[in-house]
Parts: structure tokens; C-alpha cells; sequence
């Protein structure tokens, strides 16, 4: 490894580190917001720069932008309270297991596309710490370990909700595994690539997956090919997010954590920053599942329509400076946009019971996901 | 036991396919989300500068307090009744003799320590509700603040204070003994 | 009907000198001499009384006891009785109630205790006793435990009708130097009187005045100040009299009650414990008619105040140059094992408080085995016997001191340590709950400065804990859990009704630490050392700590007999009282 792909990969772990953790405020933000406008509120409005403590005649509230800030500060300065029946080396190293699958997994995500490096003269850098060929793969990989966060965080809280949740917490997420799993494999069938940097690319080309028009590049502006697997994809997409649901743990699926039957769940007995570790992972969890939506159903990066193709450098293929960071700007947009319809849907549908979401995840989204592979492969052999 | 049988609607295809209502769901919120972003409904009191103050409702419970009465009497007897029947058990009352040299000495006995703790009150209302003497009340006081956990709680003094006189009571000790 | 008329009940029950009632419609079958209220309540029924106590006579002036009753009809000249197909007699009852409390069973009695005449006498009594009651029971002191609250809610009309101005008549009366009066709480039950006159022999309480003037009032020039006067309060059905010493302290409802013993003296009378958040607040005496009956000394029964006081020890001391600082509970007990176990053969003490349980002195014998202690001393404990219920033994377990540490002499084997101390051979000394500059103890300041070690665990700052080099804070009766023996040779329990203030820990605790300290084995709790005890001893041989009965197992006889309770047991022989 060369100085440059050093220093461009320690650029590049520090550009995806701040943004997952400034994306985490911005959706606890968006979620009081959102849950507040629902609910005929106004929300968090007040908390922005407090100028009048410096002397200045007003403050300014900034939409309460500061709120997130607020919750961080308070946060850290709660007491820190560890129960005395706890075992203690498993009770501080759960919210760690929650917090680093999240941030591990953002990983593999290409938040943006191949940039020509402006100062050094024919490099390119792929916009993404590490853009390896077992992208999903490796994200589902990590992402299972945040359940052995929760189950222990539940075991060693040494108390009766927790421990309900983190044994909620374990069946469901191992049972949505597995329909996460099967549910992209007719997606991975029609890119035939593991490699999420290239299935954006390809997207860049040729359309979104589920927006499959392209004007501009080498190949028809609809494929009919691709128009014959939409329906196949179009399930795939429906169950890969329905499952990425329970898989975070959000609301309608948000059961381990149920206020109303387990007080809160397996985080009920910590306080201060260790609970805010399990809140940061829960949603930090969330903005990676987005991100990989939006990346493997919404093109990423790309702009719609393959548009793209325009700016592209059509040797290399890969984009000038200013391009790729307008493409990292569609890429956030797009990953706001999936984490508001998150939110809109925790505020809309009731929670799920438990018996209901088990028989959700075996009994249809596993056979369907399966039925739908099925499916895709004969589509894929006979016209592919 | 009895068991009463709830008929439950059937569910046809269309309904069981869970997707129609949930869109019709999210149809629902995103329409509240748009009149509240244009304004037009707002459930929301801004505090401080609206407050209740003015409309607040008869019956509303805030901070309970000691009255005394008309004859500037404490009326409290530390009948440690509400000390009882507090849900939280915020009241700590510790009773004592009142001296013979005192004017109402014949009621013979008052609270020496009356402490509520207003981190731990629900504002139930139950101490006003069981005090057989009418000495406590439950007044409109809802800012109740403090910088430590001792400001929190209400002495004999500051309940006293926050009581005030209330007139207009059933005044028995003041019958001939 | 029955022609072989040894059948009928009547007979069946004469042969065993019983009498057959019916009550509520149930033939049940009462010794002859037994009050209707008594055979009521044995039949599982109550009825409301005020006037009657088991252990007094019955004057019946409280009208409160009112049953429905009704006999045989008295039959005609030379008719036949006609027996119904159980063998009894029909019953004819009576137009009017009667008191129960002053009726004795009689054969085919008929009793009904819930019928609407029964129910209409009730609310006239409870009317008449609360026209000219005071609306006191937020400040009266029997609240909660008033039998006129009780009765008021349970058999009274519920409203008032009396619009009329109330007696008024004096209220919060000087009557002694315990006891306080308030008339117009007074029903007129004369239980206070009949107590003084019967059981404590010294009729200072009269009534005075007639019908709704009627007040009651010590004798002109005398105080109600008998040892014995506070049993008034509580056979008080009513807030009139109230104990000085409680008045105004606590509510009763908040109070827990723990069945327990007295410690002042060999008696062990039966007592409950009221205590909150460990304080106790009052100390009433428990039912127990071989040892206590329903009665205790007042000067035992308010012996508990420097379980509170400024005295206490609530840290363990370890003497530092002239002065004592705070220690560490097991740095404190470390040195008092080590300065035993490292004392050279025979030159160590121990002083064994006869005030300690049975399972104390048992650790503490094993101590004194573990470390080769061979000098044990208790301090014996000698008084006047009041020829009621206080005992000559102020000790209260000398028997399971001597049953432990065998018979013996006691004073003279203090005497012979005292000497030891004194010339010189004891130089290390551990006393248990003693104060060895008592006059009992009969030590003096330069004998304890003689000594090269000297170790205390008491509940108090004392003489000895200030001359001592470590001073471990113990604990007092209502921390305890154990048993003793009484005087008469009666073994019972005492419960643990608080935990010890700050760092204090219970005697047992602190055996238990010393034990361990010098690597022995410990029992787990008091009742294991119980059952080794138990094991040790042929007398005890079945019980477990848990299994000796509230009220107390008599072990054996040591002839001493309880002046009062041979009275009572004359009175119940002579027909006087039920008991
Ligand atoms: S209002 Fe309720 S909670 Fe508050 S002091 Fe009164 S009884 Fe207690
Ligand atoms: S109930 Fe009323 S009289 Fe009794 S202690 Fe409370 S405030 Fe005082
Ligand atoms: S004696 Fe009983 S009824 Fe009378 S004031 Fe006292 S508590 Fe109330
Ligand atoms: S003072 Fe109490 S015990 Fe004595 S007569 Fe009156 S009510 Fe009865
Ligand atoms: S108890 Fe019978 S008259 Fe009082």
C-alpha cells in the first residue's frame, strides 16, 4: 500500500465515522420533529445558539436544530449509574457490541462514486472505506453481532425486563435475519456482483433498480429485461425493508424494547452514556440500513434517469471532483429521505404483537422470500 | 370464569394483504404532518410565554400546602393521616404537644416537622381529600422547582407559606372545651 | 320420644360436667361456669364489649354485649318435655336482649348474636356512648386502635342525631406521673377501676358524678403512680387514658408489631414491639397466662429509651494513644481474636452477661473453647420480687447461663476473677454486655487499668467501653433474635424487631466475627446455633429455634412461682373470671 491509498483510506474512515455519527443526531432530530408535526405539536424548537448568555440581545432557535446537541450534553453529564446486582464487565461492554456493528458495517457502503483526484494527476478514489466484493454479505455478517449486544446487555442487567427484551430481542432478529438474507438474493442474482461499489455504478448507468430508465448511456433507455423483473424485485424490496424494520428494532417491530409491557426493554437499568451508546447504535443502525436500501434499490449515489452518463469521463469511468461530491449531496439526500419515511412509519403503524411478528417473518416472508427466488432465477435463466 | 366470546370481523384477501391500510395509514399522518407544517392546527402551549395561568381549570391539583384560618391558627393537628393515605409517601410529619401556655392549647396537639417531598408527590389530591381537620390543600402552584433535592422538599414554614389563610372553614376548636 | 334418657345431650354433657348452648342456630359444648361472651367467642363468633376483660369481673355496665337469647320454656305441671329429634328442648326466646358478658351458659341455652334485635341494641348503645363524645380522634392517641371507632363503624348508625350541646368535662387531667386523662373520652367501662382494685390491689380510680356527668378520677390527695398503672392504658377501650411517654409519638398504624420478651428481669414477660424504621416507639405487654398474664411493669415497659440515646454506640472504637477512634468493624474484632488467641494459657477472662440469649452464650462458650479460656464469670443480678410479676433474678436468662456454663456460684466465681484481675493473672479480659464498673460488677478503675487488654461489646458508652482498648458496638433486646429461660424455667424466644443503629451490629454478629476470626466454624444464623445447642443438651432436644411457641415451652420446674399469676389462677378456681 502506497502513502496516497493510505492517507486516501484514513480520509475516507474519518469522512464515513462523521458522517453516520452527525446522521445520528440529525434523525433523533427528524424523529422528534416528525413524530411531533403527526401528532399536531411542534416539537423541540427552542434550543439553538444561546447568544444572550454572551451578551447579545436575542438568541436564535434555529428550528431547535441544537436539541440533539442538548440531549448529547445532558447525556454525558447523568449520573452514571451502574446497579449493584449487575454483572459488571458484561454490563459495560453491551452497549459497545451495539454501537461498533453499526459504525463496522457503514464500512462497505460507497457513499459516493470513483472521483478523479484533482491534485494527483490519473488516481482515482472510490468513495467508500472499503470496496470489497462481499459487500451485503459482510454487512449482514457484522450487523448480526448487535443482537449478542442486546442479549447480553439483557442477561447481564441481572433483571427481569431486560432480560425479556434481550430474549425478544434474540428470536427476532434471527428470525429476520434470514428473510433479510433471502430477500436480496433475486437483487444480487440480476447484478450478478457482490460489490456494492459497482452495483451503484451499474445503477448510475442504467437507472435505478426500481426506476429503470436511462437516457444517455450505451444501452436501450428501458430494458425490457429489467421491466420483466420488477415485479420480483418490487417483493424483494418490500420484504428486505419490512425486515430491516424488525432488524433495527423499530417500531412496528420495536418489541424488545416495548415501553409498555418491559418498562424499556434490555437498556432499562443503564443511564448516562451508556444507555446513549444503545440509543446512538439503534440509530446508527438505521442510517446503515438506509444506506443500504438506497444503495442497492435506489442507485446509491446516482443521480436519476442516468444522468450521470453525461458527466462521466467515459475512458476511466470515473467523475471529475465536483461531481462526485454533488453525487455524495444525492447520496445523503436519499439517505434522509429513507430515515424520514422511517420515522413516518414508527408514528403511523401500532406495534406489532409478538406471536403476529414471528408468524410475519416465518410463515409469509420467509416462504415468500424463497418463492420469489425461485421465481427470479427461472426469469433470469430464460431471458438472461 | 366467564368467558365472553368477541366476535371478530373478517379479514377478505385485500384487507389481510396489511399493505392497503398501511398506506392508508400513512396517507392519514402525512396529512396531519401537512396542516401542522402549514399551521393550521397546533395543539402545542408555548411555555412560558403562554401559560395556563389565566383559564386553569377549578379543579386543577397543584402543590398541597398548609392553611391556617381566620384566627391565624395552624389547623393541621398531626393527625398523620395524610402521611398514611399519600400513595408516594411524600409527607413526613413528626407530631408534638402544643404547650399549655400556648392560646390553643386545647386542641393539645401539632405537627413539629410537617415535611411534603414535592419530588416524590403526584399531586393526587388524597391529602386534601382524607384531612379531617380541612388543613391542607392542594392549591394552583404547578412550578415547582428546585436546584437540589433538599429545595425539593417543602417544609413546615414554606407549605405554610404557599398555603396562606384560607377562611370560610368548619371551625370546631373554636367551640368551648 | 328417646326412652333410655342417659342418651340425651344433656346428660352426655352433665357427665363431663358440660352444659350444651345453641348459638346461631350450631349446638356447641361449654364447660359449666363459662361466661356466654367467653363460649361465644370460642365458637368462633364475636360480640362487641367494652366493660368485660377475661381477667376482671364483670359489672355488665357497658351494654355493649347484648345477644338474643332464649331457655326451654318452664314446663307445666306434670307435662312432658318434647324433645326434638337431636334430643335438645325447643328454645323460647326472650322480647329483650341480655348482656353476654354477665350470663353463664346454662344447658339448652339459645343464642343469637346476629339477629335485627341484637343489631337495633347495638346502635342504641353506640348512640348513647357517642352523644357526648368529642370529635377528638384525629388528636387522640387511641385512634386506629379504639374499640369505639371500631364498634362505631362496625354495629353504629352512622349518622348522628344528637343536636344538643355536649357534656363538657375535664380534659387532658394530671392523674399521675405516667398517665394522662381525658374524661370526656371516658365510655364509663370501669375497666381502669377494676384493674386497680383487683389486679394491682391499690383502688386509687372511682367515678364520680351520676348519668351523663359521670367522670372518672383518682382518689383526692393520690396519684395513680402504682409500677403497675400503664396496664390501665391499655385496657382502655378508649383514648381516655393515654401513656405519657407515647402520647403524641407515633400513629398506631404505622407502628409493626413484633412478638418478643422482656429482658429486665427472670420474668421474661411476653411483650410485643411496636417499632417503625427501626425506633421502637411503645412496649406493651402480650397475652401469657403462665408468665405475664395480660400485665407488665411499667418500669420494664418504658425501659427502652437508651436503645435511642446519646449513649448508643453506633461505631465500633479502637483505642489510639488516650483517646478512642472509630474502627472499622473487622479491623475492631481482628484485634480483640487476636489479643485472645495470643493471650498466654490462663490468662484470659471473659465476663458472659447473664442479659444474653442462649445462642450468645452457646458462640461464646465455643469462643472461650477455641481460644483456651477457662475463667468465665457472669455478674449475677439480685432484687426485690414486687409479688406481682417483676422477679428477685434481674437477670433475665440465669437458667440457660447455668444450663450452659453449668451450675455454679456465680458470685464467687466473679469473686475469684475479680481477684485474678487484681492480683495480676488476668491480663486480658473480654466482657460481653456488661459494664464492669456496675456496682454488680464490683470492678473498679484501677483493676481495668491492670489489665494488658481489655475488650467490651455493649450497646453503650460506659465505664468500661471508656477504660477499654477496643470497644465493640453491640446490641440491645429488640435487635436480638434467641432464646432465654425464665425464672420458673420456661424457655421463649425473643424476636428481632429492628436492625442495630450505623456500624452496630447484633451480639451475635459480632460472636460470630470473633469466631471466624479465630478460624473456627460458624453457625449460619441463630438458629443453626440453636439446633447445635439443642443437640448438646437431652431437654431441648426437639425444638428449633422457630418451633418454640409464641408463648413459650416450659423446660422444667425450678419451684419459683409468679406471685401474680397464682392469684389469677386462684380467682379462675374460685369462679371469679373465665381468665
Ligand atoms: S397530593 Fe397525593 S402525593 Fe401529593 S402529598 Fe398529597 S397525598 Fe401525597
Ligand atoms: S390529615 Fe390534615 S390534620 Fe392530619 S396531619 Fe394531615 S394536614 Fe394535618
Ligand atoms: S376515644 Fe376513640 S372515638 Fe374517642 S376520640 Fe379517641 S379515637 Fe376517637
Ligand atoms: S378511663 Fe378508659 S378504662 Fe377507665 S372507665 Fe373510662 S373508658 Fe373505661
Ligand atoms: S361487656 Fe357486657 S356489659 Fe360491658
Amino acid at each position: 500500500m502506497d502513502l496516497f491509498t493510505f492517507l486516501s483510506s484514513s480520509v475516507m474512515v474519518l469522512v464515513v465515522f462523521t458522517i453516520v455519527l452527525t446522521l445520528v443526531p440529525i434523525s433523533v432530530y427528524l424523529e422528534r420533529r416528525v413524530s411531533a408535526v403527526i401528532q399536531d405539536r411542534l416539537g423541540p424548537n427552542r434550543v439553538g445558539l444561546p447568544l444572550t448568555l454572551f451578551g447579545a440581545k436575542k438568541d436564535f432557535h434555529l428550528f431547535g436544530l441544537f436539541q440533539p446537541a442538548a440531549d448529547g450534553i445532558k447525556l454525558f453529564l447523568k449520573e452514571d449509574h451502574t446497579p449493584a446486582h449487575v454483572n459488571k464487565f458484561y454490563f459495560i461492554l453491551a452497549p459497545a457490541l451495539v454501537m461498533v456493528p453499526a459504525l463496522l458495517s457503514a464500512a462497505v457502503i460507497p457513499f459516493g462514486s470513483t472521483m478523479d483526484m484533482p491534485f494527483f494527476e490519473g488516481r482515482q478514489v472510490q468513495l467508500a472505506v472499503a470496496n470489497v466484493d462481499i459487500g451485503p454479505l459482510l454487512i449482514f455478517a457484522i450487523a448480526s453481532l448487535t443482537v449478542y449486544g442486546i442479549v447480553i446487555a439483557g442477561w447481564a442487567s441481572n433483571s427481569r425486563y431486560p432480560f425479556l427484551g434481550g430474549v425478544r430481542s434474540s428470536a427476532q432478529m434471527i428470525s429476520y435475519e434470514i428473510c433479510l438474507g433471502l430477500s436480496i438474493i433475486p437483487v444480487l442474482l440480476y447484478f450478478g456482483d457482490l460489490n456494492l461499489g459497482r452495483i451503484a455504478d451499474q445503477q448510475s448507468r442504467d437507472g435505478w433498480l426500481l426506476l429503470p430508465i436511462a437516457f444517455g448511456g450505451d444501452g436501450p433507455v428501458v430494458d425490457w429485461r429489467t421491466l420483466l423483473l420488477l415485479p420480483t424485485l418490487l417483493i424483494a424490496f418490500i420484504i428486505f425493508t419490512v425486515s430491516l424494520f424488525a432488524e433495527t428494532n423499530r417500531a412496528p417491530f420495536d418489541l424488545p424494547e416495548c415501553e409498555t409491557e418491559l418498562v424499556s426493554g434490555y437498556h432499562t437499568e443503564y443511564s448516562s452514556m451508556k444507555f446513549a451508546l444503545f440509543f446512538m447504535g439503534e440509530y446508527a443502525a438505521m442510517v446503515v440500513g438506509s444506506a443500504l436500501i438506497v444503495t442497492l434499490f435506489f442507485g446509491g449515489w446516482a443521480l436519476p434517469f442516468g444522468l450521470d452518463n453525461l458527466i462521466r469521463d467515459p475512458a476511466t469511468g470515473a467523475f471529475p471532483w465536483w461531481a462526485s461530491l454533488m453525487h455524495m449531496g444525492v447520496f445523503l439526500t436519499k439517505v434522509i429521505g429513507f430515515i424520514v419515511f422511517f420515522i413516518w412509519v414508527r408514528w403511523t403503524v401500532p406495534r406489532f404483537r409478538y406471536d403476529q411478528l414471528m408468524k410475519l417473518g416465518w410463515v409469509v416472508f420467509f416462504e415468500l422470500a424463497l418463492a420469489n427466488i425461485l421465481l427470479a432465477a427461472i426469469l433470469i435463466a430464460i431471458f438472461g | 370464569m366467564a368467558y365472553i366470546k368477541i366476535k371478530r370481523p373478517r379479514l377478505g384477501l385485500f384487507e389481510k394483504l396489511y399493505l392497503p391500510a398501511l398506506i392508508k395509514g400513512l396517507r392519514i399522518t402525512l396529512g396531519h404532518a401537512i396542516s401542522t407544517l402549514r399551521g393550521k392546527k397546533r395543539e402545542t402551549m408555548q411555555y412560558p410565554e403562554e401559560k395556563w395561568d389565566d383559564n386553569m381549570p377549578e379543579h386543577y391539583r397543584g402543590a398541597p400546602a398548609l392553611v391556617t384560618d381566620e384566627q391565624g391558627r395552624e389547623r393541621c393537628v398531626a393527625c398523620q393521616l395524610c402521611e398514611f393515605i399519600c400513595p408516594p409517601r411524600a409527607i413526613t410529619i413528626l407530631p408534638e404537644e402544643i404547650p399549655t401556655e400556648d392560646k390553643w392549647a386545647k386542641v393539645e396537639k401539632r405537627p413539629r416537622k410537617f415535611e411534603i417531598d414535592m419530588i416524590r408527590c403526584i399531586y393526587c389530591g388524597l391529602c386534601e381529600e382524607v384531612c379531617p381537620e380541612q388543613a391542607i390543600f392542594l392549591r394552583k402552584d404547578y412550578a415547582i422547582t428546585g436546584l437540589t433535592r433538599e429545595d425539593m422538599v417543602h417544609d413546615k414554614e414554606k407549605l405554610y407559606e404557599i398555603g396562606g389563610v384560607r377562611t370560610g372553614l368548619v371551625n370546631k376548636w373554636n367551640e368551648l372545651k | 320420644m328417646p326412652v333410655e334418657e342417659a342418651l340425651l345431650p344433656k346428660d352426655l354433657a352433665a357427665a363431663e360436667g358440660m352444659v350444651n348452648v345453641q348459638i346461631n342456630g350450631v349446638w356447641h359444648r361449654f364447660p359449666k361456669g363459662t361466661r356466654l361472651i367467653e363460649a361465644i367467642g370460642k365458637s368462633g363468633d364475636e360480640v362487641p364489649h367494652y366493660c368485660y376483660h377475661p381477667k376482671l369481673s364483670s359489672p355488665g355496665n357497658c351494654r355493649m354485649c347484648m345477644v338474643e337469647i332464649g331457655m326451654p320454656a318452664r314446663l307445666a305441671p306434670g307435662a312432658e318435655p318434647t324433645y326434638d329429634d337431636e334430643g335438645y328442648l325447643p328454645i323460647q326466646w326472650m322480647p329483650r336482649p341480655a348482656i353476654s358478658c354477665a350470663t353463664m351458659v346454662s344447658e339448652n341455652l339459645g343464642v343469637r348474636t346476629k339477629s335485627t334485635l341484637v343489631e337495633e341494641a347495638r346502635h342504641g348503645v353506640m348512640e348513647f356512648l357517642l352523644a357526648n363524645h368529642p370529635l377528638d380522634c384525629p388528636i387522640c392517641d387511641q385512634a386506629g386502635e379504639c374499640r369505639l371507632q371500631e364498634f362505631a363503624v362496625g354495629h353504629g348508625r352512622g349518622g348522628s342525631r344528637f343536636v344538643e350541646q355536649k357534656t363538657k368535662k375535664p380534659k387532658n387531667v394530671d392523674i399521675g406521673p405516667r398517665i394522662r386523662l381525658d374524661d370526656e373520652r371516658c365510655i364509663m367501662c370501669s375497666r381502669c377501676i377494676r384493674f386497680m382494685d383487683e389486679v394491682a390491689m391499690d383502688p386509687v380510680l372511682g367515678f364520680s358524678e351520676r348519668g351523663g356527668y359521670t367522670t372518672l378520677g383518682v382518689h383526692p390527695g393520690r396519684k395513680l403512680d402504682h409500677n403497675y398503672g400503664l396496664n390501665t392504658v391499655d385496657i382502655c377501650p378508649v383514648g381516655a387514658l393515654t401513656c405519657n411517654d407515647f402520647r403524641f409519638q407515633m400513629r398506631v398504624w404505622f407502628l409493626k408489631e413484633t412478638p418478643s420478651i422482656d429482658t429486665n428481669c427472670g420474668t421474661g414477660i411476653n411483650t410485643v414491639i411496636w417499632t417503625r424504621n427501626d425506633q421502637v416507639y411503645r412496649i406493651t405487654p402480650r397475652e401469657n397466662n403462665d408468665v405475664n398474664s395480660c400485665w407488665m411493669p411499667d418500669s420494664h415497659r418504658l425501659n427502652f429509651h437508651y436503645l435511642h440515646g446519646q449513649h448508643r454506640l453506633t461505631s465500633s472504637l479502637v483505642r489510639d494513644g488516650d483517646h478512642h477512634r472509630s474502627a472499622p468493624s473487622h479491623n475492631a474484632a481482628g484485634k480483640v481474636a487476636s489479643a485472645l488467641k495470643s493471650a498466654p494459657k490462663g490468662t484470659a477472662a471473659l465476663v458472659v452477661s447473664s442479659r444474653l440469649t442462649n445462642e450468645e452464650m452457646f458462640l461464646a462458650k465455643r469462643l472461650a473453647e477455641k481460644c483456651g479460656i477457662s475463667a468465665i464469670a457472669t455478674v449475677p443480678r439480685e432484687g426485690e420480687a414486687d409479688d406481682y410479676l417483676v422477679a428477685a433474678d434481674r437477670n433475665p436468662n440465669t437458667q440457660g447461663f447455668l444450663r450452659i456454663f453449668g451450675d455454679q456460684d456465680r458470685a464467687a466465681t466473679l469473686q475469684s476473677l475479680r481477684d485474678d484481675v487484681r492480683s495480676g493473672k488476668i491480663r486480658t479480659l473480654l466482657t460481653l454486655q456488661e459494664d464492669l464498673l456496675a456496682p454488680e460488677a464490683g470492678f473498679t478503675q484501677d483493676d481495668l487499668e491492670k489489665l494488658d487488654f481489655l475488650a467490651s461489646l455493649h450497646l453503650l458508652d460506659n465505664g468500661t467501653a471508656a477504660a477499654a482498648d477496643v470497644v465493640l458496638a453491640g446490641s440491645g433486646f429488640p435487635e436480638n433474635r434467641g432464646s432465654m429461660i425464665n425464672v420458673t424455667g420456661r424457655l421463649q424466644r425473643l424476636n428481632r424487631a429492628i436492625n442495630p443503629p450505623g456500624e452496630a451490629l447484633t451480639n451475635w454478629e459480632w460472636l460470630a466475627t470473633l469466631l471466624r476470626e479465630t478460624g473456627a466454624d460458624v453457625f449460619d444464623g441463630e438458629a443453626a446455633a440453636f439446633k447445635a445447642l439443642a443437640a448438646s443438651d437431652e431437654l431441648w432436644q426437639d425444638l428449633t429455634l422457630a418451633r418454640i411457641p409464641d408463648n413459650g415451652i416450659q423446660l422444667y420446674e425450678t419451684g419459683i412461682k409468679i406471685p401474680l399469676v397464682e392469684r389469677e389462677r386462684e380467682r379462675i378456681a374460685r369462679g371469679e373470671i373465665n381468665g
